[in-house]
């Protein structure tokens, strides 16, 4: 990645489209804190985030979700929400130990918390199932409800709906509405080009590493240097 | 016959502590420790060099023991962060032959190969058959004590947060988990409980030297835990004492088998153990008590 530049303006939805390989989930990667930019500047509400170790990034509340839905193979729905969320004391040895009321207290709430986002994403009848046992669509879903469970300020979706059959692509696109009526920034790596018409006030291209344009869906169809990007040069 | 059987429930429990040990590092954490050995031996020198050549109370021995242990485990798990799986097992091997190889060579600060005799026992050796059972009575308390602190700990957020590390690090570490800190904590809390198990064994054997900390130990220990369930306290210890008996049995049988020399019939032994752990695993490939998952409450 090299000349990769842009802004996402908070409260909305923003789409980062381009073709395959043009560093979409890398961008993801280095923003996330998984990989390490070799230089250049991340900055998320007035912090320099691009030498922090992502769980530090997650606190600062700034998640992303996997495109291949990843997840923990022996832990249930319910844990893998409740492992999301965050300032549980009872994390820290000497407190699980010993045990305190606030982390019992913290641990009420995150499961009342987990069981009200599972409801919203009708994961409710599979929560206490291991993640193995899940269909396609279901694992998508939860990769949504476990971001929410950390509590974020902006989300990075990396292709929510790649996979899943239309109607629940449509559904998926409902709720990243709704997130972003309650406040949430999302950015969202998509193909389905339907879907980011539908919902991103705002789309930003990439190819072979670098950003290549920036504006309203409308703009970018237009861009003469998008469409090469796509189909490949010039005729 | 009662003092045989009394010892072979005071190294049932010996091992049952171990088994918890790689339970917690191995199950937990996903951290293939093979340096279990190394860390036995650790524990069972520390509170004998302090007790036998300090004349150190036995109690400030056991408790050295633990701190000395965990400290190896810190040290050998923050040299070895990078590393995962098979890398892990390796280097960890290498910790537990290191620690056997110095123990037999640096004369001047172990004894060397002759090992250091005349550590003080618990109870006294004099009341025959009492010596047996008290120390069986220590031990098991000891082996009931580290059960319920790992049962709390199992049950905890740190516990479902550190079983998430061990399934996928970098999906943890988005879910805003430290790696390092959970799998320094588990790994060398592990190890401060294979020092207490050492520390242990020396004080009932009387007896530390580098031969009875062999990597064979640690094999031992791993198909405890595999049979009995890697990732529950009870299966552990329930691997621990079903391991030890099916040894013994497996040596009385090998003894009454026709037409075998002993060299024979310490092979079928080994045999035996091997297939003992095939049915097992066939039968239940989680081990006897496999992982459970937290229930979500009613709503």
């Amino acid at each position: 990645m090299d000349g990769a530049s842009f802004h996402v303006e908070p409260g909305v939805v923003t789409g980062l489209i381009g073709p395959n390989g043009a560093g979409k989930t890398t961008m993801f990667n280095v923003i996330s804190g998984l990989y390490r930019a070799d230089s250049g500047s991340i900055r998320f509400m007035d912090h320099s985030i691009e030498r922090l170790s992502p769980h530090k990034i997650t606190r600062l509340g700034l998640v992303r979700t996997f495109q291949i839905a990843r997840g923990f193979p022996k832990l249930s729905v319910f844990e893998h929400l409740m492992v999301y969320g965050a300032q549980q004391p009872g994390e820290g040895i000497g407190t699980a130990l010993a045990g305190s009321a606030s982390a019992r207290q913290r641990e009420a709430e995150l499961a009342e918390k987990a069981l009200s986002i599972a409801a919203r994403l009708r994961l409710s009848h599979v929560i206490d199932n291991r993640v193995t046992a899940l269909s396609g669509g279901q694992k998508k879903l939860l990769e949504i409800g476990r971001a929410l469970m950390a509590e974020p300020r902006m989300i990075l979706f990396d292709e929510p709906a790649a996979g899943v059959n239309p109607t629940l692509a449509e559904e998926i696109g409902d709720h990243l509405l709704a997130l972003v009526s309650e406040g949430m920034t999302v950015l969202l790596i998509e193909h389905d080009m339907a879907l980011i018409e539908r919902i991103c006030k705002r789309v930003i291209v990439m190819a072979q590493g670098r950003t290549l344009a920036e504006g309203s869906f409308d703009d970018v169809r237009e861009n003469r240097e998008v469409q090469d990007a796509y189909l490949g040069g010039r005729r | 016959m009662l003092t045989y059987i009394l010892f072979m429930l005071v190294v049932g429990s010996i091992y049952a502590l171990l088994a918890q040990s790689l339970m917690l590092s191995w199950g937990l954490a996903g951290l293939v420790n093979l340096g279990l050995a190394g860390f036995f031996a650790v524990g069972a020198y520390a509170s004998a060099m302090l007790t036998t050549w300090e004349q150190a109370p036995i109690l400030v021995g056991v408790s050295v023991a633990v701190l000395a242990g965990g400290l190896a485990g810190l040290l050998v798990c923050f040299s070895t962060l990078r590393l995962r799986d098979d890398y892990l097992a390796i280097v960890t091997l290498g910790f537990a032959e290191i620690v056997r190889i110095v123990a037999s060579n640096e004369v001047w600060l172990t004894g060397g190969t002759d090992g250091i005799s005349g550590v003080p026992v618990m109870i006294a050796r004099d009341t025959g058959v009492w010596f047996h059972l008290g120390t069986l009575l220590i031990t098991v308390a000891a082996v009931i004590l580290v059960y319920v602190l790992q049962r709390r700990l199992l049950a905890s957020p740190w516990g479902r947060a550190l079983r998430a590390v061990r399934e996928d690090q970098t999906v943890a570490s988005v879910a805003g988990k430290s790696i390092v800190r959970f799998k320094a904590q588990a790994f060398s809390l592990a190890a401060a409980i294979a020092g207490l198990a050492g520390a242990l064994y020396g004080h009932y054997t009387s007896y530390v030297a580098p031969d009875q900390f062999q990597p064979l130990i640690t094999i031992y220990i791993f198909l405890a835990v595999t049979a009995g369930g890697n990732a529950r306290p009870a299966g552990a210890v329930l691997g621990a004492y079903l391991l030890v008996a099916f040894l013994e049995a497996t040596r009385f049988l090998a003894e009454i088998a026709p037409g075998v020399t002993a060299l024979q019939a310490a092979a079928l032994r080994e045999i035996a153990v091997g297939i003992g752990l095939v049915i097992v695993l066939t039968l239940r490939p989680d081990g006897l008590l496999p992982e459970r998952s937290q229930k979500a409450p009613a709503s």
